[in-house]
């Protein structure tokens, strides 16, 4: 089973060298920790700046100059600051190669629902309808149940949706999963120790099962 | 040239009255009108209808007004940070129109560019596309976003002449160019303001025209909400 840091590691295998990356709050924030060598990669933060660097050095923090999480952040050399609407037209004309972003609930069509529990909390959807419905490719970063054992990759989402049929790949403590496109959540790598039945028990999706199943190499 | 200094943010604010519809540039607390936000609390106006991309957190920003009840309704696309404001939205006391951080932007975008409405894929097959009139282009659908329609645009800059004109900075730049095209009056408060003449025609990032009143602020808290170091 991997912790928070492992499903970072597992989705910085997934992004390609020379492409424009939007990483979402919480555990896609961490994927930048853990690129591989050789890879070279820009993130674009939503809010207004491509060229996203390190947090800064406590003598160089900048309260002009944060990430859509709202944390102090860098520019690195040959970053670029705009406003929000070009910004979010650089989502829609699809100039992002991959969003990567939290989930509270991923149906088996490919749904995802992150912004709102009705009657319980309401944050707002931030800029996350815009990233899935224009991005071009989609991963999930999640835990697989939620804090009541609860899964969390569904038949269909029971919450208010944040985008409809838009998830391609879904990493979690127990597995890589892809989303086919007739529906259903194809497993595609088991994480280091766990088992199929596992992954089987927290899926209330459906779960399609094809061949042997790799264990995960982070 | 046209007149537009103005002596400080009491003035800048002084003719909005309650009820009103403002804007009110920044992300987070990034860029916020702070002296603004201030002079509209102390003048008291009450009864307002706020576009804004966050409502600040409980003690700063937007946080002040809603603290003290002075706002009627938020248009937002991210509230988290702020507990009142919860609090009051679960109860019923605040009306809040949540929409995508694009949405909110190309809605700002259109005011600004005179265009009555822009079309948007964000938001289809949610609660958003409630009630929304929607079309196919190429095969994708997309939700028709009418264009905001605000009394005031209230916007921080960096940098600033007495003509109007606005320079940004960073990140704190966001939705303030958007919605200093958008307000039927904008108000532009910023950190240095200087002579005609001294800003580069070519760094200008909005135009004079834009603007209607402008002054210097002072005394910018400016404060950070996730102070996020590196060793």
């Amino acid at each position: 089973m991997l912790d928070k840091e492992g499903i970072a590691k597992r989705i910085a295998k997934e992004v390609k060298n020379n492409t424009y990356v939007n990483l979402g709050i919480g555990i896609p924030t961490l994927v930048a920790n853990y690129l591989h060598e050789g890879i070279n990669v820009c993130f674009q933060s939503e809010n207004g700046l491509l060229g996203v660097g390190p947090f800064p050095k406590e003598y160089a923090v900048d309260p002009d100059t944060i990430n859509a999480g709202k944390q102090t952040i860098t520019a690195l050399p040959g970053a670029s600051s705009f406003d929000s609407a070009m910004s979010f037209g650089m989502i829609h004309s699809k100039k992002i190669d991959l969003t990567i972003l939290g989930a509270m609930e991923v149906s088996e069509n490919g749904d995802i629902a992150n912004w709102k529990i009705p009657g319980k909390m309401v944050k707002g959807m931030g800029g996350a309808m815009d990233l899935v419905a224009s991005a071009k490719h989609i991963i999930v970063a999640m835990q697989h149940v939620n804090k009541a054992g609860e899964s969390k990759l569904l038949a269909k989402c029971d919450l208010p949706l944040t985008g409809k049929n838009c998830v391609k790949r879904i990493v979690t403590e127990l597995a890589v999963i892809d989303i086919a496109p007739e529906g259903g959540f194809v497993l595609i790598e088991r994480a280091p120790g766990v088992s199929i039945e596992q992954i089987k028990n927290a899926t209330a999706g459906k779960l399609l099962i094809s061949g042997d199943i790799p264990e995960m190499a982070l | 040239m046209i007149h537009k200094l103005v002596k400080d943010a009491a003035a800048a604010v002084t003719d909005i009255s309650d009820g009103s519809t403002l804007m009110l540039g920044g992300f987070g607390l990034c860029g916020i009108p702070e002296n603004c936000i201030q002079a509209i609390l102390e003048k008291g106006t009450t009864n307002l209808t706020c576009i804004s991309n966050n409502a600040g957190v409980d003690d700063f920003g937007i946080g002040l007004l809603l603290q003290q009840k002075r706002v009627k309704k938020m248009i937002s696309s991210y509230v988290g940070e702020n507990e009142e404001f919860e609090r009051q939205l679960l109860s019923g006391e605040l009306e809040v129109e949540l929409i995508p951080q694009g949405t909110l932007a190309f809605r700002c975008m259109a005011a600004g560019y005179g265009m009555p409405a822009i079309f948007t894929p964000a938001g289809v097959g949610t609660e958003v596309a409630v009630g929304k009139e929607s079309r196919i282009f190429d095969g994708k659908e997309y939700l028709l976003e009418t264009a905001f329609n605000a009394d005031f645009a209230i916007v921080k800059a960096w940098k600033g002449d007495t003509d109007g004109n606005l320079i940004f900075k960073s990140t704190a730049r966001n939705f303030n160019p958007l919605m200093a095209m958008a307000g039927k009056i904008t108000i532009a408060e910023v950190e240095e303001l200087v002579e005609p003449g001294i800003l580069d025609p070519d760094q200008i990032h909005t135009p004079g025209i834009y603007v209607h009143r402008i002054f210097e602020g002072k005394n910018y808290e400016k404060r950070i909400e996730k102070r996020t170091t590196s060793k």
